[in-house]
């Protein structure tokens, strides 16, 4: 039976509000947490939401019935307490896959995370998770190589990767950048990384920067009979920019490049990530910008779901969080999003904040990142939380040892080892962490002097944003 | 604090060759060795012994010992493999692995016979 045409506004709730819809497999689901305005009831701004964010309008066209709007439209169908705040709530919601076009993240959160944001009758919007349905992660290109070729391509087998980002961040020439590249390298690392904020300043351009590195790479591997590699920044201001670096990065024969995906753009990523499948460059990415989406606890976009988009858009590196260093991150929390790199499938589990099952298929993994503010002193615990399939990156732990970055990366490289031989032994080395870095440095003299300068540092302030807990 | 030290690696010295995962600590002896066949074959890997000459070390492909040992659990028998690549081939590098098939990647590899540096 033909509807017929009513103008004005109607309830949200009318339309977009079906707690008895079961979803389909096929379906993309969301979890927002939503504190409403004051006398706002909670399945209205749950529909709200809803509408806002698929086929909505804030009054009825007539146009809605040219079309078969309850196929298309988003449904709220369950909303939930958060632990903790009584005056928000989750909200859960069923979108129908044909409301997004194929293999693109850009498509999908220009709807999730779009207007609807900024939307009156909400206080404040948070999307805590997202299930991609398996029907739609197959339209992704998804990470380039992933952790098994990587691992492949670099020789790099049974234990976490190393890495340093070059300080000072900003102001170095060419020549003096590779040369402390080559230090890092020569010492025992994997990978050097430039600081996100490095693409082609004055200061230093791109491509000499590109020369010295790959110089400093060729040395490093001849003297060490080992794989090397550096994140050469490929982020620039337009896309051809970056294609022109990232061409002239693979003549140059260098393994692997890098891109910030949230500034660069998801668009950006998403092609700089084919582009990479198609050259075989292994492709690193950095996450600048990320904590203005997902630090507030009731506004924004939650981590693991940054951490989702990347997945899909491809890349085979992404930072993480350390738990142990000084930036943010709630150790749970972040093993879940770790997880949602790094698995194939995982299921919902609350107790890491992951609000439904997420089955990646057959995507490639992507390595974890662990970078900022750790030393030596954290090995044992950055080993034993990320497990095998990490990257550690020590900065100022490499480039701030007393005898300089190739003592400092040697330094980490027998700390690394010493904790997984240990680790492999059965040694729980969290807890004998101390006594597995003592016995190591007592054949190391640089992991010695390495230990004894920075000892005393410790980084503990508490979590901003935690994963929300009962308080009654 | 100590006097500052030199990092003591070069191009000329061969000693300053490294070969991958524990190539950082003092070179195994046979409890070392031992504890980590107990490891490969407590992860359900599949264990196989490689050789190269250390100057080939770089390369991808080491020559297979035999083939890898599918489904063995004996902790002895493994390292009787090794032992006997090792006396085989004394002056080259002979590492151990441990395949995990469902990774499809190798979850352990480390050189437990270091060879005569070149």
């Amino acid at each position: 039976m033909a509807k017929t045409y009513n103008a004005g506004v109607k309830e949200y709730r009318e339309t977009y509000w079906m707690p008895d819809y079961t979803p389909k497999d096929t379906d993309l689901l969301a979890c927002f947490k939503i504190t409403p305005q004051a006398g706002v009831p909670r399945e209205e701004a749950a529909a709200a939401v809803a509408a806002e964010s698929s086929t909505g309008t804030w009054t009825t066209v007539w146009t809605d019935l040219l079309t078969d709007l309850d196929y298309y439209k988003g449904r709220a169908y369950a909303i939930e307490d958060v632990p903790g705040n009584d005056d928000a709530f989750y909200a859960f919601i069923a979108y129908p896959i044909d409301l997004f076009e194929e293999g693109s993240v850009v498509n999908v959160f220009t709807s999730l995370v779009g207007n609807v944001f900024g939307f009156k009758a909400v206080r404040a919007l948070r999307l805590e998770d997202v299930r991609f349905p398996i029907a739609y992660v197959m339209t992704c290109n998804g990470p380039p190589h992933g952790i098994q070729l990587e691992r492949d391509m670099m020789n790099k087998y049974g234990r976490p990767l190393l890495g340093c980002t070059i300080k000072p961040k900003l102001g170095l020439s060419a020549k003096n950048y590779g040369r402390a590249v080559y230090e890092c390298l020569r010492g025992g690392l994997d990978f050097t990384k430039d600081d996100e904020n490095v693409n082609s300043q004055p200061f230093m351009r791109w491509r000499p920067r590109f020369d010295f590195v790959m110089e400093a790479i060729d040395k490093a591997e001849r003297e060490t009979g080992e794989r090397k590699g550096h994140y050469l920044n490929v982020t620039a201001p337009t896309p051809e920019e970056m294609y022109k670096r990232a061409e002239y990065a693979k003549e140059i024969g260098a393994p692997i490049i890098m891109h910030d995906y949230i500034t660069g753009g998801f668009c950006a990523n998403t092609g700089l990530a084919q582009w990479c499948r198609d050259n075989g460059v292994l492709l690193h990415i950095h996450r600048a910008m990320h904590a203005v989406l997902d630090r507030n606890p009731n506004h924004g976009i939650h981590f693991r779901v940054l951490t989702k988009i990347l997945r899909l858009s491809g890349g085979d590196h992404l930072h993480t969080g350390t738990v142990v260093g000084k930036l943010e991150g709630d150790r749970e929390s972040t093993l879940g999003w770790i997880d949602l790199l790094r698995e194939s499938y995982i299921k919902e589990d609350r107790s890491r904040g992951i609000f439904f099952d997420q089955d990646w298929g057959a995507m490639p993994g992507v390595f974890a990142v662990a970078s900022g503010g750790i030393h030596v002193w954290h090995m044992p615990a950055l080993v034993n939380i990320f497990g095998d399939d990490a990257v550690l990156q020590f900065g100022g732990g490499t480039l701030g040892h007393p005898w300089g970055n190739a003592a400092g990366a040697a330094a980490n490289r027998v700390a690394l080892e010493a904790c997984v031989e240990a680790r492999n032994q059965g040694v729980a080395i969290e807890k004998e962490g101390k006594d597995v870095l003592l016995k190591a440095a007592a054949s190391s003299p640089e992991l010695k002097i390495a230990m004894e300068t920075w000892k005393e540092i410790k980084f503990e302030f508490d979590t901003v944003d935690k994963l929300d807990a009962a308080h009654k | 604090m100590s006097e500052m030290q030199d990092y003591n690696s070069s191009l000329e010295d061969p000693n300053s060759r490294k070969f991958e995962t524990f190539s950082y600590l003092p070179a195994m002896d046979a409890a070392r060795i031992r504890k980590q066949v107990e490891y490969i074959v407590s992860k359900g890997w599949n264990p196989a012994v490689e050789h190269t000459e250390p100057e080939n070390a770089f390369d991808h492909y080491w020559y297979m010992w035999k083939l890898p040992m599918f489904g063995e659990t004996n902790v002895d028998a493994i390292l009787a493999e090794a032992e006997a690549c090792h006396q085989a081939h004394p002056n080259n590098h002979v590492r151990l692995i441990g395949f995990d098939n469902y990774a499809q990647s190798k979850g352990a590899e480390m050189v437990v016979f270091r060879g005569k540096p070149v």
